[in-house]
């Protein structure tokens, strides 16, 4: 897994909330049996009419050239519905490496973790305020720290995130190494119950 | 003090705990599908390791499966790859397939439960968000990511936080033509589709304990519409009889031996809670939702809302995109409406019970000439007994399709669409936008209101037709 320590980024704000998996990444790009490639699909029916490429939808964020970033910033409840990690895939493919709203949905929460994408939870005012800046703002994760910032105010809010979880971003590590290094409790564990 | 259902069983599935972060939690069983699966597979392999504990993973065919013609190959090029890799995976591996074919074939969270396979006690993953239905026998069950597959194929474990602990208790008795699915429509109108977020929840109260097996996987199915990461209800002599004498339930002195420590699973009086919730059945209506998140729900009498019953700003723009989507004004009521299309299956609403029900609406009745339904069993065992019972009979003469067993139109992969403006009143989960089809709008209801639109043509009170 790629390592996250501090980003230093423009932004692309979705003001909307309860975004739910299936808009992120809808269910007929899940026929996939790679991880790859499902950046291009990302919230593919916000941003196109009739499922054309050629047929964008104009007033999507995503489709207006003058945004842009490895931060994307929504309303809260992001990330709800179906457990499909397609959806963290589909926003790191595209090339986010952060996601900011007040509010996660917990399966995509873990989702993003265990992929190198970093979910910061901030406050409704804190969201408010970066939703009202103006679109050349640029916003500094720094997670060693847990802190966020506002570069042109100097607004700074920090967030939580789970010790283990923030060793594991820091240092690339994955569940699974942790796991199989634990193998021997994990069968102990299985002698003492049977 | 005393402990509740969940840790009763969490603690003894916990292998180790790690300093600051979270517990390493055993898993009993886990169910793989052809969707979530073949990047895990992929994962393992290219980490060089094997599968810790094979004969733990049961899986089958059901997101990505056509529910016609199942024993011709799949038309759909991507479809079938996906499904051929799950079986050349498990073929590789060591893994319990139940194929299209199999007797046993069918939408997860249906035939775990009907082959005995979830029993109380257990802790039990799959990589589909409504894993949660296997939580109406006692169990930890929840939905999991790919990368969280992959941990459960390398170690029988993930790593997890103990969640905050909800208890919603429903008492009293249900009025004429309510059914569990409209207790949880209720529920999720009433707290949000964000309501539990963060929570595990007890579903308890008479109306929980009056409910057979298939109306509390309903209840617990839908907990994650809130954003819980799973629901569950304590087994009783409802449960134990439900389970007896199914093909993968323990018999003989494993029986005894498995019901002594099922009698032990229910939270003690002196348990805590972090939240609590009593909720009188009597006043649920039959319930149907206008919006495009599953909290967006009213009693089928009301009128859809108006941007002055909405708390917020925020709120109040939800709204309005939502209806916007949906083709319908605030303040109208959806009585009377008419709708094209009637879905009746997914791992809400497929079971035998719920088709009972159904035909027990219809029968000697047919459907309007203006509305197609689709009846998708939840399993092959399903679809026999539909048979068995004579219920495909009072389908057929109604003008419902009876398809073979899969998700089908509960998310849209196959062919079973909802074009796009067009209404559908379903029984599955999710109403979001596009998930029945690009466009489609989806109105969720219990297979009672789906069966009585079906006869009307229209959004009816099943009520009057009982």
């Amino acid at each position: 897994m790629n390592k996250i320590n501090t980003i230093h980024s423009r932004f692309v704000p979705l003001q909307e909330e309860n975004v739910d998996t299936d808009q992120i990444i809808p269910a007929r790009f899940l026929k996939a049996t790679t991880r790859d490639g499902f950046g291009k699909n990302l919230f593919r029916d916000w941003r196109y009419h009739n499922d054309n490429e050629l047929a964008p939808k104009q007033d999507f964020i995503l489709n207006d050239a003058s945004y842009s970033g490895q931060i994307l910033v929504a309303g809260k409840n992001f990330g709800c519905g179906s457990s499909r990690e397609h959806a963290a895939w589909a926003i790191k493919d595209y090339g986010f490496l952060v996601v900011v709203s007040s509010f996660f949905a917990d399966i995509f929460k873990n989702n993003a973790l265990n992929n190198g994408l970093l979910p910061i939870t901030v406050s409704e005012a804190f969201l408010a305020s970066i939703f009202a800046l103006d679109k050349e703002a640029t916003l500094s994760v720094c997670l060693k720290n847990q802190t966020i910032t506002i570069d042109a105010t100097g607004a700074v809010e920090t967030f939580e995130i789970n010790a283990y979880k923030k060793t594991c971003l820091l240092n690339g590590y994955d569940d699974i190494d942790y796991l199989i290094s634990n193998k021997a409790a994990i069968e102990n564990f299985e002698k003492n119950r049977a | 003090m005393g402990k509740t259902l969940f840790e009763k069983i969490w603690d003894t599935h916990i292998v180790q705990e790690v300093t600051d972060g979270p517990s390493v939690l055993y898993i009993d069983k886990h169910f793989i599908h052809e969707v979530t699966s073949p990047q895990a597979f992929k994962g393992i392999e290219d980490r060089g390791i094997s599968i810790f504990r094979p004969a733990h993973i049961v899986a089958t065919a059901d997101h990505n499966v056509p529910t016609l013609n199942q024993h011709l190959p799949i038309t759909d090029a991507l479809s079938r790859f996906q499904v051929d890799t799950l079986i050349e995976n498990c073929k590789k591996h060591g893994i319990e397939l139940y194929g299209l074919g199999h007797e046993h074939q069918g939408i997860v969270h249906v035939i775990g439960p009907e082959l005995g396979i979830t029993q109380p006690g257990m802790t039990i993953v799959c990589g589909d968000s409504h894993t949660s239905t296997h939580g109406a026998f006692g169990t930890i069950a929840f939905g999991i990511g790919t990368s969280e597959v992959e941990m459960v194929f390398a170690s029988q474990c993930l790593l997890q936080t103990k969640p905050k602990l909800m208890r919603i208790n429903i008492e009293g008795t249900l009025g004429k033509g309510v059914v569990s699915k409209d207790i949880i429509l209720y529920i999720i109108a009433k707290i949000s589709a964000s309501g539990a977020t963060g929570y595990f929840v007890e579903y308890a109260g008479s109306a929980v304990r009056a409910l057979s097996m298939e109306a509390r996987m309903t209840i617990c199915n839908m907990s994650i519409e809130m954003g819980a990461r799973g629901g569950l209800i304590a087994p009783d002599q409802t449960t134990f009889d439900y389970i007896k004498g199914r093909t993968f339930a323990p018999a003989g002195a494993a029986w005894d031996t498995a019901l002594a420590y099922w009698q032990t699973l229910y939270s003690d009086a002196d348990a805590a809670f972090d939240l609590e919730l009593t909720i009188d059945a009597a006043t649920i209506e039959p319930m149907i939702t206008y919006g495009t998140n599953p909290g967006l729900g009213i009693g089928i009498t009301k009128k859809v809302p108006t941007a002055a019953d909405m708390q917020d700003e925020g709120e109040q723009k939800n709204l309005a995109k939502a209806l916007e989507y949906m083709g319908l004004t605030a303040g109208q009521s959806l009585m009377g409406m008419p709708v094209q299309h009637v879905f009746i299956g997914s791992c809400t609403n497929s079971r035998i019970e719920d088709l009972r029900l159904v035909a027990s609406l219809v029968k000697g009745k047919t459907k309007n000439p203006n509305v197609q339904v689709m009846i998708v069993p939840g399993s092959q065992k399903v679809a026999k007994q539909v048979v068995q019972e004579g219920l495909d009979i009072i389908f057929r003469e109604a003008g419902f399709e009876i398809r073979q067993a899969g998700c089908s139109a509960c998310l849209g992969m196959n062919e079973d669409k909802v074009p796009a403006g067009e209404y559908c009143v379903s029984t599955s989960n999710r109403n979001f936008e596009g998930r029945q089809g690009a466009g489609a709008r989806t109105l969720l209801a219990s297979p009672l209101t789906a069966a009585a639109a079906a006869v009307n043509g229209v959004i009816t009170d099943v009520r009057t037709l009982l």
